[in-house]
């Protein structure tokens, strides 16, 4: 990090020829990114324990729902310390601003939320402190392994998990009894499911999907496929591997015959939908469940949760968002920031706040505490649904990677594998370009890309 | 002596001269060269180089230039957004003109009102407009699904592959086709009124006044709308950046050179590349607004 703030230090200087002024910021810049890469690597719990005793400020970039009170709560338990609490946009958003502060050499937050996907990106940039060295690895037994294994990989701990997300089908009760139509357990009886609804009201659709790179890698996921893996800057990318194709071949019978709604996820129309019961069923993650109840109110008694559908009726699903909080290299005091985040993300005090905004814990005194598992909210009917999803966290296939470039493979997820749907054509030949694509940014980008 | 003594002094008070000059050129140069030639050739030397996630940055000459000439996704982008030029600007600027040219026919009523009526979405900031008009063509629950099921099938589809550009450009001629009729009006206040006695004397009609007077005065006007909307044209990024999140498969992430530009940037962290598209961008826009700009004032001339 520090050698590549020192290039493009020396490059301003050659441009602009301001030297005096621009070498003492040169120099500036490098000891700054050295002392806090030092910082980084030594340090111990005791650490965090004093920094909370020495109080000071730190800023912390996140949009979750439950990020004030948190913050809130941790400034009354340690009046020494203010955090700033900055919303700098969700996920993407947050990930460019995050980059180009990064790209800079200033202007990052001491602690940031990302999601699972885009913590290799950011970890592979060298730009997150190894958690480690303050301990971090005692707390690995609080967490459950999934989200776990997604921040501490490669023998490091970058970060500790907040939320997690595994898969489950949220479908819409009212419309499934309408109908007729029994809850699929299978994905050829989702698909048959499909068929006969749409039969029956052509304006209704099973599920919305226009092309997700979130969701798709999920099922891609659960299907057992292992497309990504990635060790040091040597990367493979297999979009038609076993897992790949058997997802691509079931779900090109609800693309190729325009069983989808094609009303993208998450815009206006989309939650009109889900309250309309013109989108019956929703393949997603155990946060799901917050987002209903707060975005889809019209619809409060209609929804209920099952298990994901499977391809052979052995139970397994996979992880679908979900993220951390991390401690960035920027920071000027990381012992402090890591101390702000081991409370944030195991303290129950604040784990409590985080479960009252509707979150879905990663931590596993939570999953598996009676109080949370007797939960029945009205708007599911009374169904004990955390019952079903905390069931379905046990059921995440290990293994699964995402790329060191996931959150710039996402965006070109449209203009690739986007372009099956659109002509409602094979989903396994933008699978293939979307890989092509791939293998060629990473090899333009200095990996070794299979 | 004497003559010594001038000559000495002169080249004295001139050098004097000059570096008084330059105190009040100054600040004004600095400026200048502070945030309109240092980025530019910032942005010229970035080209030059390419910085990798895994091994940093290095020199590469031309080398982003060889690439982005053979960089189909760069020449479909900009093959859309000429279309989009081609298409979009006559119809606008035809729009403004007759628009202007009744404000100024006098024969109107209220047309204070429709002044402002028409320049007013002007005054929308284009990402509001942008999300005004998604909610209209949502086929569902906008006033296209309404429409649509209206007549009973779907005839219109604002967010089909062959009908986006068509939707993007009528949002643009709704913005600003109010700010292109407010530059056309300001010239026509301008033409002295005698001119429109003499030419009634004389025994011509209103359309024989359009066609001989208010036009050749607005020559001037129309070449600058143009460039204006040329410039305009090429650089179209908030549109179809927020439609996007409505037409995620219609709208790729290089649908025109400054969205292909920004998600180099900012998606793949590709800044040295995208540089090299908004100066190659640059340049064309630049080489573009002045043959139109040649061509319309050598007729201005004639």
């Amino acid at each position: 990090m520090s050698s590549i703030i020192k290039r493009k230090a020396l490059r301003r200087v050659a441009v602009v020829a301001a030297s005096a002024l621009a070498v003492g910021l040169s120099l500036t810049a490098c000891a700054s990114g050295s002392t806090s890469t030092s910082g980084g690597s030594a340090g111990s719990a005791a650490d965090l324990d004093a920094a909370l005793k020495t109080g000071g400020t730190i800023t912390y970039w996140s949009w979750t729902p439950s990020g004030e009170a948190q913050v809130a709560a941790f400034e009354k338990a340690y009046p020494n310390v203010t955090v700033n609490l900055v919303n700098a946009g969700t996920n993407k958003d947050e990930y460019t601003k995050l980059q180009n502060a990064i790209t800079a050499g200033s202007g990052a937050p001491d602690v940031a939320q990302v999601e699972y996907y885009a913590i290799p990106q950011f970890a592979l940039s060298d730009s997150l402190v190894d958690l480690t060295g303050y301990g971090f690895g005692d707390l690995q037994s609080q967490y459950s392994a999934g989200p776990w294994s997604s921040v501490a990989f490669g023998g490091k701990i970058y970060g500790l998990p907040q939320d997690s997300g595994p898969m489950a089908m949220f479908y819409n009760k009212k419309v499934f009894d309408q109908y007729g139509l029994t809850v699929p357990t299978t994905y050829d009886e989702y698909i048959a499911a499909a068929e006969k609804l749409h039969a029956a009201d052509p304006t209704k659709y099973i599920t919305s999907d226009t092309g997700d790179a979130g969701f798709a890698t999920s099922m891609i996921w659960q299907a057992g496929g292992n497309p990504f893996t990635a060790s040091g800057t040597d990367v493979s990318v297999n979009l038609q591997d076993t897992g790949s194709k058997k997802w691509a071949d079931s779900w090109n019978k609800l693309v190729e015959n325009k069983l989808l709604s094609t009303t993208p996820g998450w815009s206006d129309e989309w939650y009109k939908g889900l309250g309309d019961g013109s989108i019956a069923t929703l393949l997603t993650g155990a946060w799901m469940p917050g987002v209903l109840e707060s975005s889809v109110a019209a619809a409060s008694g209609d929804w209920r949760v099952a298990p994901m559908p499977t391809y052979d009726g052995t139970p397994v699903t996979a992880e679908n968002g979900g993220g951390g909080q991390v401690v960035l290299k920027q920071s000027k005091n990381p012992a402090l920031a890591a101390a702000f985040l081991r409370w944030l993300n195991s303290d129950p005090e604040s784990i409590k706040v985080f479960l009252a905004s509707g979150g879905f814990p990663s931590t596993t005194a939570e999953l598996s505490s009676p109080d949370f598992l007797a939960q029945a909210p009205d708007y599911f009917g009374g169904q004990k649904i955390n019952e079903v999803l905390v069931d379905a966290s046990k059921n995440v296939p290990t293994g699964w990677q995402y790329l060191p470039y996931q959150v710039y493979a996402n965006s070109i997820f449209g203009d690739t594998v986007g372009q099956a749907y659109e002509n409602n054509s094979d989903l396994n030949v933008g699978l293939q370009t979307w890989q092509k694509q791939l293998v060629d940014y990473g090899n333009q980008q200095g990996f070794t890309v299979k | 002596m004497a003559s010594i003594a001038v000559t000495t002094a002169r080249p004295k008070r001139r050098a004097k001269r000059d570096w008084r000059g330059w105190g009040f050129v100054g600040p004004f140069m600095i400026v200048f060269l502070g945030v309109l030639v240092a980025p530019v050739v910032y942005a010229i030397v970035l080209t030059l180089f390419r910085q990798q996630l895994v091994g940093g940055s290095g020199f590469v000459g031309l080398s982003n230039y060889v690439t982005l000439f053979q960089d189909s996704k760069f020449w479909e982008s900009l093959f859309r957004v000429t279309l989009f030029l081609l298409v979009q600007v006559p119809i606008m600027l035809v729009l403004s003109l007759v628009a202007a040219l009744a404000l100024d026919s006098l024969r109107l009523h209220g047309s204070g009102f429709f002044r402002i009526a028409i320049f007013l979405p002007y005054a929308v900031p284009g990402v509001v407009a942008a999300l005004i008009w998604g909610f209209i063509y949502g086929n569902q629950f906008g006033l296209t699904g309404s429409l649509n099921k209206f007549i009973g099938f779907d005839l219109f589809q604002p967010f089909s592959s062959e009908w986006i550009l068509a939707s993007i450009g009528n949002i643009v001629t709704w913005e600003f086709m109010g700010y292109n009729m407010l530059i056309f009006y300001a010239a026509l206040k301008v033409v002295p009124t005698e001119l429109y006695e003499a030419a009634e004397i004389d025994g011509a009609g209103q359309f024989r006044i359009i066609s001989g007077i208010k036009i050749p005065a607005l020559r001037g006007s129309i070449v600058i709308a143009t460039i204006f909307s040329i410039i305009g044209s090429f650089q179209l990024f908030n549109e179809p950046n927020l439609l996007k999140n409505l037409a995620p498969n219609v709208i790729s992430s290089y649908f025109t050179p400054n969205m292909y530009a920004y998600n180099l940037s900012f998606a793949g962290q590709q800044f040295n590349y995208s540089a090299t598209v908004a100066i190659v961008m640059g340049i064309i826009t630049a080489v573009i607004a002045y043959i139109v700009q040649l061509r319309g004032s050598r007729q201005e001339v004639r």
